[in-house]
């Protein structure tokens, strides 16, 4: 019952839920495409304005190209025709979402590689340091020096000298 | 008080700037110890100069001293006090200054703090922090003063833009630059270890309470920035992957993995060579932030003043201070010796984990920030890197962060047992399936991102609820010992704890309110309702309202949800006189963990007004995860033996960790 009701509700929501800039006048009768002009506005960039996309924007450019938007779908163009048709006529630059292709790859996959090569990097440094020490399970604990030695006989109540009385052993 | 005596004290202040750099490291440099001392009342000289030109320059502000072109420019007699002061810094010439006063107080704090570092080090670290200072008073001096008088005076000024007179400038810009300007300090803590050559455990003893209470209050200020966006901007997003948010958030990737990884070379003498390198990384990060906010090379809504001379300053700097202390790490770091072992599965396998996540994240920030402008200067074209790029890959990183965490703390230190920290796990992960259940409950279909996400904060809150019983030994101890042992537990325990539940509060809320935010627009007349996420608003009136310096149209609509009263909400169109610009104050009724939220359109020709209104469940968890996050930074930061200057612990635990002790020993 309850499930019911917040799925009523979702429903509603989603049904009516136009893009925030976007004016009354603006929303198309017909719910699933006011849906799809509204998902693809939020993947195009208003261009006069500083870092908003169409959907966001209250700039004259940006109601114009949600306008186009809208009529193109009514026009019956698929999702993908409607973002081709304004690659064509704006560039890329439109896109909020860069394209795969050429030298975007980078883009894209310069995260992905810092984590790949960065744990490479990490796995090659530990088998080298755990070759290093032996082995990766017995830490290597360096010998102390004779200084060490000294001082640690001092600090354990004995004399400097490795002859005193207070032998570390016998502790 | 006379404008000429800030911009002298400014002029003061880069002589006693340049004195910081460098007596105290030519000291260092001949062991001379009255002169590493020296630098000790130079940072508190310093700090004193700059707070006075800084003082100077808000009592302008106040006073509405329209001699100043910086006044004029920014701010209008008729501004209520409170943005007088702010409007201080709500520009580029005041803001540049707020960042070396800020800089100069963390060297002062160093400075009368630090009486435990060795006198080398301390030193050395002034001198770095003085050099840093140098660099941005010249930048200040030279191109950016904001003293500049003008003759004669104009009998008003051009008022502090609309967007900025809020409360939120008087919080927001100072939280961030403590932050991003307190990874200053761990960088001059990295850059003198480096001179040194030296460097130990004591070191990240000692950079640790600096780079947490860096990193609390840059997540404070990136919280407050985000939240004062949500309700100024007026279309209900509270994060726009704007060029400034990310370089905020690039220092934050990188402080939070250093914060995690000075953990590990305090505890276990390892991974020193990566943690300088954070450290160094978190400033740079920080400076080239600066950079692209300053120079304008990328517009956003943060470029208040934007000049080419100015980008090429910062960019000199930017390319001296970063490219100086890589270089100085590439010579200097094969000399740091590297310290403990320990296998892939254990508490440091699980931070470097965590690092490696978190600087891939830095690093898709920073290239989808920098990718668009290299693409431009190569071959002309033009692309947008936007919102979709930043979630994704962001996303994608966070994901298996979030998922990781609650079990790092449950590992042990050298070689963990994950099967057994997994089964500690399953209390908290069945809270998650719970949670996810009852969501997709809830919602009854739709994308599964929802009850997944929502799944996965519950584990980590839960799970995070878990380590600290964990500890104490709930279950395994008569109760009444691990109540002993909760008391016993060092409060950076808590801290740890308090931080990743943060983490889990704040996912919860972006998961819910992206996968369950309702919006609805509409053109409503006097008398009319329409109806968003289950409330009925009705606008009850529309009244012109006046203010000091703008007039008010001013929406009040009353919520009703099936048919009981909910109260009314207020929004209004708030249009500033002096600028003639207009902007939006959005009417927020903060029901539970959700509100309501109601931005006023223009008026409609045929009467009535465009209204916005949004339902955004569980939308203030996003805030409230974040100050958690910083609170929890803040009770590490009272732990005793991270305080400044505290002293030794009285007895020091020398007993050896034991590898296959289930509950590690902090």
């Amino acid at each position: 019952m309850r499930a019911g009701f917040a799925f009523l509700l979702l429903t509603l929501a989603l049904a009516v839920t136009p893009a925030a800039a976007v004016q009354p006048d603006e929303v198309l009768p017909d719910p699933a495409q006011e849906a799809r002009a509204r998902e693809l506005s939020k993947e195009l960039r208003c261009m006069v304005c500083q870092n908003q996309s169409i959907d966001d924007s209250d700039a004259p450019l940006a109601r114009d190209l949600r306008l186009l938007v809208r009529e193109r779908i009514q026009d019956g163009d698929s999702d993908r025709e409607v973002m081709d048709y304004l690659v064509a006529r704006y560039g890329e630059f439109v896109l909020l979402r860069p394209t795969w292709h050429g030298a975007n790859a980078i883009l894209w996959l310069a995260p992905f590689a810092v984590l790949v090569f960065g744990g490479i990097g990490l796995f090659v440094a530990y088998r080298r340091r755990a070759a290093q020490a032996g082995s990766a399970d017995a830490p290597a604990v360096a010998p102390l020096s004779p200084e060490e030695e000294a001082r640690l006989r001092v600090a354990l109540g004995g004399t400097a000298s490795p002859e005193g009385p207070a032998d570390v052993t016998k502790l | 008080m006379n404008p000429e005596i800030g911009h002298y004290a400014l002029v003061l202040s880069l002589a006693v700037a340049i004195l910081m750099t460098v007596i105290p490291i030519w000291g260092a440099r001949a062991g001379d110890a009255a002169l590493m001392k020296v630098g000790t009342t130079l940072a508190l000289v310093l700090a004193g100069f700059v707070g006075l030109s800084f003082a100077t320059l808000v009592v302008a502000y106040v006073q509405s001293d329209f001699s100043v072109l910086n006044v004029v420019e920014n701010s209008h007699s008729a501004k209520p006090l409170l943005y007088r002061i702010t409007g201080t810094w709500g520009n580029h010439e005041g803001s540049m200054l707020l960042w070396v006063l800020v800089l100069a107080i963390f060297a002062a704090l160093v400075a009368l703090f630090g009486n435990n570092l060795p006198a080398r080090l301390k030193a050395n670290v002034l001198g770095v922090q003085g050099s840093v200072a140098t660099a941005f008073l010249l930048f200040i001096l030279l191109t950016s003063n904001p003293f500049t008088r003008v003759i004669p005076p104009p009998a008003e000024g051009q008022d502090l833009n609309p967007i900025l007179q809020d409360i939120g400038l008087a919080i927001h810009p100072p939280l961030l630059y403590l932050g991003y300007v307190g990874f200053s300090i761990t960088f001059a803590f990295a850059v003198a270890a480096l001179i040194e050559g030296r460097i130990d455990a004591t070191w990240a003893r000692w950079v640790r309470p600096w780079a947490l209470t860096a990193w609390a209050f840059l997540t404070l200020g990136i919280a407050m920035g985000s939240y004062w966006a949500y309700y100024e901007l007026g279309w209900g997003g509270w994060w726009f992957w704007d060029p400034v948010e990310n370089a905020s958030l690039m220092p934050w990737f990188a402080g939070t993995a250093l914060i995690h990884s000075a953990v590990v070379m305090e505890k276990r003498d390892a991974l020193k060579v990566w943690t300088v390198l954070l450290a160094i990384l978190a400033f740079s990060l920080s400076l080239l932030g600066t950079f692209l906010v300053r120079s304008g090379v990328l517009t956003s809504v943060h470029a208040f003043a934007t000049d080419p001379s100015r980008g090429v300053f910062i960019l000199a700097i930017l390319v001296f201070f970063i490219g100086g202390s890589l270089a100085l790490y590439a010579l200097r770091a094969p000399m740091l010796r590297q310290g403990g072992l320990f296998a892939p599965v254990s508490r440091e396998g699980a931070l470097v984990l965590n690092n490696l996540l978190l600087t891939a994240a830095a690093a898709a920030v920073l290239v989808g920030t920098l990718y668009p402008l290299a693409l431009e200067a190569l071959d002309g074209s033009k692309i947008t890197v936007g919102p979709p790029y930043f979630n994704l890959t962001v996303g994608a990183l966070m994901l298996p962060v979030a998922f990781a965490m609650p079990f790092g703390p449950l590992l042990a230190w050298k070689r963990g047992d994950l099967i057994g920290a997994s089964q500690r796990l399953m209390a908290a992960f069945g809270a998650g399936i719970v949670i996810a259940a009852l969501a997709a409950y809830a919602q009854g279909g739709g994308p599964v991102l929802a009850p997944f996400g929502m799944g996965l904060a519950a584990f980590v809150v839960i799970g995070a609820v878990a380590e600290v019983i964990e500890r104490a030994g709930f279950g395994r101890v008569p109760r009444a010992t691990a109540f002993a042992r909760l008391r016993g537990l060092p409060r950076a325990v808590f801290g740890g704890a308090l931080a990743h539940a943060g983490v889990g509060v704040c996912l919860f809320g972006i998961i819910a309110e992206t996968s369950w935010n309702a919006e609805r627009i509409a053109g409503v007349k006097v008398g009319g309702s329409f109806e968003v996420g289950g409330y009925e608003l009705t606008l009850d009136r529309l009244e012109p309202r006046n203010g000091p310096n703008y007039r008010d149209l001013v929406g009040v609509f009353s919520v009703r949800r099936g048919g009981v009263e909910h109260g009314t909400i207020e929004s209004a169109k708030r249009l500033f006189t002096a600028r003639n610009m207009p902007t939006t104050e959005s009417g927020i009724r903060t029901m539970g963990f959700s509100q309501l939220y109601v931005s006023l359109g223009d008026e409609l020709p045929g009467g009535g007004v465009g209204v916005r209104a949004y339902w955004k469940p569980f939308v203030t968890l996003i805030w409230i995860g974040s100050i958690i996050m910083a609170l929890g930074g803040a009770l590490s930061l009272s732990d005793r033996r991270l305080r400044v200057g505290a002293p030794k612990p009285a007895k020091k635990p020398k007993v050896k960790p034991d590898p296959a002790s289930p509950v590690p020993a902090e």
